[in-house]
């Protein structure tokens, strides 16, 4: 499916060349649900913005379904089926939820669809169809209406950058359901997470371990999981939660 | 009836979402003529003696009706200033629509000033929209400069939709507004400029009755080279309320000033004003394109939802 051959990216700071990610290599088959962590500034949100389109790699090569992507812009990978939900969900003035749902689908979608992508991450579409989505909303909204898009757009592949992140304990165990779901669900189709999240983690296939821009390790979560416990790459759920 | 050409027909389509004559009250006005009117049992219009513009009286009690007063320019070089007073009684419930449209594919300025006039009785409400629109491949400008007055008696209610999206070269738009006790205001206006354009919007409203309400919100885009000034200003001089929202997407080489003002004569006068400008944020156009939108594409979508 999904095919990173040597991926560099060096960024300039301040006249200093900073590399971010050290010859990254990967190969994310089919029917997967693959967790990429690591400690903060690893390179995690680079290396999913990179298979986007978002920020080009300074060399390398990007191979999706056997087609070089590495020079593709983002409307076109998106096209081709990639798809990606955003760490800080972007707000839109005068935009409505039935808007943006309807941009994902690439068609006239109905309502009774929307309503369904929506009560799926469990949001009301009554309350929220007609909403704009502007600072009215709160983060968590915002996250799960980011997701519900994600449902709606189908995408062969759909990366998402640290999905927990700025959001509500409430909305946390829901959004954990949400994946377990998409999990069991998945057909013809491969989830990339960005997480430090143990209960996401522990749900993966495999488990790919970024450290200062190079994969450190990378297998299936039985083999992985015990090498994290204890390390900056993973943060478990508090006890309340459990 | 007087017959319209493709032309004129557009345009009404632009400016009031006629397709065919409306039902009930309305007046047409194309080139400067008459070209049409029709009056309710409750509506009346009556052209001025001295022929500077119509008077519309609207009965007292008068629910669920409404006016349209169109009107086209589609001759290159007219000018004109034209007076319209709306007389509504107390107690109605109705809609206005009054656009306007030049089209102009000459080499002389077309120019429509509409001074529009209201004096809205004791709890009546009032839907006012009003839409300018222009097109034509002509040199000639393209220009209209309405000014708006809002007289509204205790109690009453007037939401006004001011939009001009496309076309007109210059306007200075003035609206001035009086409010007594329990009267509320509240407006939408959407612009947008694009070439050379200049577009000047001012509102001057004052919240004279205890417990009036204004809600006055802007939004506008600048493209290309074109300027915006945007004054909106609200009084208080009575226990009331007063917001105005001033938001802009600039773009291009667009200039815009925006001008809020608040003033507070009374102690118990609470007005807030808030203004924004800023180009689209990248962010937005990186997400729509995620889904699969072209930077263009995403940029439209943008800008129709702001304006909406």
């Amino acid at each position: 499916m999904l095919e990173l051959k040597n991926i560099f990216f060096t960024v300039n700071d301040a006249g200093t060349d900073v590399e971010i990610l050290r010859d990254v290599n990967l190969k994310i088959d089919a029917q997967k649900f693959i967790v990429i962590t690591g400690p903060n500034g690893s390179g995690k949100s680079t290396l999913a913005k990179i298979i986007a389109g978002i920020e080009k790699p300074s060399s390398g090569k990007i191979i999706f379904n056997g087609e070089d992507i590495t020079d593709k812009s983002i409307t076109e990978r998106a096209r081709l089926g990639i798809g990606f939900a955003f760490q800080q969900p972007v707000r839109f003035k005068g935009l409505e939820v039935f808007d943006l749902l309807r941009l994902a689908s690439g068609k006239n979608l109905t309502i009774t669809d929307a309503c369904e992508y929506l009560s799926e991450v469990g949001l009301c579409a009554k309350d929220y169809i007609n909403r704009e989505v502007n600072a009215s909303l709160s983060g968590g909204e915002l996250k799960r209406i980011e997701i519900a898009m994600i449902l709606a757009r189908k995408s062969k592949l759909t990366i998402f950058d640290e999905p927990e992140a700025g959001i509500d304990i409430w909305s946390f165990q829901n959004l954990i359901r949400i994946f377990e779901k998409m999990r069991r669900e998945i057909r013809n189709s491969s989830i990339i997470i960005i997480s430090h999240q143990e209960r996401l983690i522990s749900i993966a296939d495999e488990i790919v371990v970024l450290v200062n821009g190079r994969i450190q390790h990378q297998g299936s979560g039985k083999e992985i999981l015990p090498k994290l416990i204890g390390t900056k790459s993973i943060s478990s759920v508090c006890d309340k939660l459990k | 009836m007087f017959e319209m050409d493709d032309i004129q027909k557009r345009i009404l389509r632009e400016v009031a979402d006629l397709h065919k004559v409306p039902s009930g009250a309305y007046n047409f006005r194309v080139n400067s003529q008459l070209a049409g009117r029709n009056n309710s049992a409750n509506i009346e219009i009556t052209s001025k003696e001295d022929g500077s513009g119509i008077d519309i009286r609207i009965k007292s009690g008068t629910v669920n009706e409404s006016v349209h007063i169109p009107v086209v320019l589609s001759v290159s070089g007219l000018t004109e200033v034209v007076y319209n007073d709306f007389y509504v009684g107390e107690n109605c419930d109705v809609v206005i629509v009054a656009g306007c449209g030049i089209d102009n594919c000459g080499v002389q300025n077309s120019q429509h000033d509409g001074i529009h006039r209201f004096f809205v009785g004791k709890n009546s409400k009032v839907k006012y929209v009003e839409k300018h629109y222009g097109s034509g491949t002509g040199t000639g400008k393209r220009i209209l400069n309405p000014t708006t007055e809002v007289n509204l008696d205790e109690g009453s209610v007037m939401e006004m939709e001011m939009v001009q999206i496309k076309g007109v070269d210059s306007t200075n738009r003035k609206t001035l507004a009086t409010l007594k006790a329990d009267a509320k205001l509240f407006v939408r206006e959407r612009l947008m400029t694009h070439g050379v354009q200049q577009a000047l919007s001012g509102y001057h409203v004052s919240l004279d009755g205890e417990n009036s309400k204004a809600d006055v919100v802007s939004r506008s885009v600048a493209k290309e080279n074109s300027y915006q000034k945007l004054d909106l200003c609200i009084i208080g001089n009575a226990a009331c309320h007063g917001h105005t929202e001033c938001d802009s997407i600039i773009m291009d080489g667009g200039k815009i000033l925006a001008v809020p003002s608040l003033e507070a004569n009374h102690v118990d006068a609470m007005l807030v004003h808030e203004a924004a400008i800023g180009k689209i944020a990248g962010e937005q156009l990186i997400k729509l394109m995620t889904l699969g939108l072209t930077e263009k594409e995403a940029e439209e979508k943008i800008i129709s939802g702001f304006l909406k």
